[in-house]
């Protein structure tokens, strides 16, 4: 008779630490399966040669020097607010409110913007303005992380709720400011007088973002490792047991990181509008408050991964326009892409935490 | 003057979409699963209806089965949107993926989903119509008792809905009930709080994760069913449905985590999500854009309320959000 056995058949166990090359080629393979699964997808939809289709992203996404820099330009932003949730994640607070962080940071640009467009200096008025949409994101962050640090209020829910809060809070603005009256939109902000629109370097209209978000990045990989507010913020995310017994003040630093995170989400609200766009409109966010999340954890919350990640993520969506465009589909086709592609490099971190033995080799190994 | 009686069947019908999310997803919760992909099957549960119910109509051309023409629909909106709970369990309790990454990922591919196939639904099947307008589908769905109409504001405001309006109420009394009076809702509910403890009293954690999340997705997208066949007449326009999913995820920390709290608290929802239509503000409309706020906002207050009140029935569940690993205490 076979002897019964309870084991199961699959036995999943930590590994141990992989060597460099390792995570790098599960996730590589990850990446291919998912482009073999959306290669499927896409001529199950379209009936075109996959390889056909994956030329018309590239062409989307580097076509032409103007779509190039569109590109940059979405990745600049795209990771300026993935850089912005990352400190806050490494300390285990789920900021997923990015969204109305950077919708009051534009909302204060566009509102310094229109009421004193005409009466500072335009240099005064940038600074301003800066300073403005890092107070008004730094106080969207702050409000969640104070009821999180005394009453450990769910941050997740409450940073949610921040987004619509905010949504709405512009659309009341869009509605006082709107030009003309009963547009239901403002229109682009001092078109005549450029008063508070950023500076173009030479002839590249986007180049000054990019810089900034550059700098940034670099700032942001030095702050969370090598500075002391960095470790104190990798400790709280660690266990807060150790770092209250080390002397940490906890709600000090959730305080401080969040308002750290949201100042740099409104610094994003304030690219977007006084960088790029020159207007306000409630979507002006577009999803990457959300997007950010993904970006930032794909990285591992390493500030230069994210550089790769974000150029992932605003690729796939830009190429998958393309495809959109040329074959007469939806553009949402992008988003599902995208999603097969998450689902499958999410899938494949589990592949570099654990292991997988089968059971009959479980017994010989014991 | 406000006027109740056209209003209360209006907040109801927007509040049913939130109610049935919101079973959905407190089910899922007390499993331990912060289910953030909610207003992405939603949106999945909602255009497997319309394609279910497209193909139906297709194919059998200007007569139509009422029997089939509900079961269709609903049968199809049940399967897409229990894949997509089935893909959410299997990243996050046996690939053990972050709950808010994945959840997050299954909103923009369940929203693309959605917007695609309602965008590119008429040029995929080659068919004539010029839009997706099911109205003769939509008819079975929205069709209120016959003699509503004839009892007054009685009939108005208790029975004029649609079939799946009835269903949702059922539904979360059912859960309530499975909740707190059944062993199998103690047991889910020990999963959700404390998995180490539960695997340690012989509880399967996988199963009931898989189960709960699974029917909670199917819940939740049947609300998106009812609001493209009854609230929208079977008309799908993509973004329509709009924030809620969210909203639904609102309702749930609303009633503390509780599924019969969820039918009067939805319609007071649904009543403030449409409150700017009632409330007169004369010429100047930026003011009802700050009543849209109201929802959210009341959400909030109650969210820090019942933190700082810190009572144990009134938690969240304790481990949600965590994925669990047996071995890894």
């Amino acid at each position: 008779m076979r002897k019964q056995t309870n084991a199961p058949l699959i036995q999943i166990s930590k590994r141990k630490e992989l060597p460099w090359y390792g995570p790098i080629a599960i996730r590589a393979a990850a990446i291919v399966l998912a482009l073999v699964v959306c290669a499927v997808v896409t001529t199950a939809l379209t009936g075109e040669n996959p390889l056909a289709v994956y030329g018309t992203m590239w062409e989307g996404a580097f076509g032409t020097p103007r779509k190039i820099w569109i590109l940059m330009q979405n990745i600049a932003i795209l990771l300026c607010v993935s850089l912005a949730v990352t400190p806050a994640f490494i300390m285990r607070f789920w900021n997923i409110g990015g969204e109305g962080q950077i919708l009051v940071g534009g909302l204060a640009t566009a509102a310094c913007m229109i009421l004193l467009g005409d009466k500072l200096p335009n240099g005064v008025l940038i600074a301003l303005m800066l300073l403005v949409s890092l107070a008004a994101g730094g106080l969207w962050g702050a409000i969640p992380a104070v009821c999180k640090a005394r009453w450990n209020t769910n941050e997740t829910l409450f940073t949610l709720m921040m987004n619509y809060v905010a949504t709405q809070l512009v659309a009341f603005f869009v509605i006082v400011w709107e030009v003309p009256k009963g547009a239901g939109k403002i229109g682009i902000i001092n078109q005549s007088t450029e008063a508070g629109w950023l500076p173009q370097i030479g002839s590249y209209k986007y180049l000054l973002n990019i810089l900034i978000v550059a700098v940034l990045t670099a700032a942001m990989y030095i702050y969370l490792t090598r500075s002391k507010q960095g470790y104190e913020i990798a400790v709280v995310g660690q266990s807060q047991r150790t770092a209250r017994y080390v002397g940490i003040k906890v709600g000090r630093v959730v305080v401080r990181t969040m308002i750290l995170s949201g100042a740099l989400c409104g610094l994003a609200g304030f690219l977007l509008v006084a960088g790029t766009d020159h207007t306000i409109t409630t979507t002006i966010a577009g999803g990457r408050g959300f997007t950010a999340v993904m970006v930032s954890w794909l990285a591992g919350f390493n500030p230069i991964n994210m550089i790769f990640t974000s150029f992932l993520l605003v690729f796939l969506d830009r190429g998958a326009g393309e495809i959109a465009t040329d074959f007469g589909l939806n553009h949402s086709f992008g988003d599902i892409l995208t999603g097969i592609i998450l689902f499958f490099i999410i899938g494949s971190e589990f592949f570099i935490r654990y292991q997988l033995r089968l059971r009959k080799h479980a017994g010989k190994e014991g | 003057m406000f006027d109740l009686v056209s209003f209360i069947p209006r907040a109801v019908v927007q509040s049913i979409p939130l109610l049935l999310g919101a079973t959905g997803e407190t089910l899922t919760e007390k499993s331990g699963n912060l289910n953030l992909g909610i207003p992405g099957i939603m949106y999945v549960g909602g255009i497997s209806g319309v394609i279910g119910a497209f193909l139906y109509e297709q194919a059998a051309g200007g007569s139509l089965n009422p029997f089939l023409a509900v079961a269709i629909p609903t049968l199809a909106c049940l399967l897409g949107s229990a894949l997509m709970g089935l893909l959410y369990c299997f990243l996050t309790v046996t690939l053990r993926a972050n709950q808010n990454v994945t959840g997050l990922a299954m909103t923009t591919f369940g929203v693309g989903f959605g917007n695609f196939f309602g965008g590119s639904l008429i040029k995929l099947t080659g068919s004539e119509v010029p839009s997706i307008a099911l109205s003769a589908t939509s008819g079975y769905f929205s069709a209120a008792l016959p003699f509503a109409d004839s009892l007054g504001w009685f009939g108005k405001i208790f029975l004029s809905y649609g079939f799946l309006a009835y269903v949702a109420i059922a539904l979360a009394l059912v859960c309530s009930y499975v909740l707190n009076h059944t062993r199998t809702g103690l047991h889910l509910r020990a999963v959700g709080e404390n998995p180490a403890t539960a695997d340690a009293a012989g509880i399967n954690i996988g199963r009931y994760k898989y189960a709960a999340t699974v029917i909670g997705s199917m819940i939740a997208g049947l609300g998106g069913l009812y609001y493209v066949m009854d609230y929208a007449c079977g008309v799908w326009s993509n973004d329509a449905f709009g924030d809620r999913g969210w909203l639904a995820i609102a309702l749930v920390i609303f009633t503390i985590w509780r599924p019969n709290v969820g039918i009067l608290s939805s319609i007071l929802f649904g009543g403030l999500y449409i409150l700017y239509l009632f409330v007169p503000t004369g010429m100047n409309l930026s003011v009802k854009e700050l009543y849209k706020m109201l929802p959210y906002l009341v959400t909030i207050v109650v969210l820090v309320i019942s933190s700082m009140r810190n009572k144990r029935e009134n938690q969240p569940p304790e481990s949600l959000g965590l994925a669990y690993f047996r071995e890894d205490r």
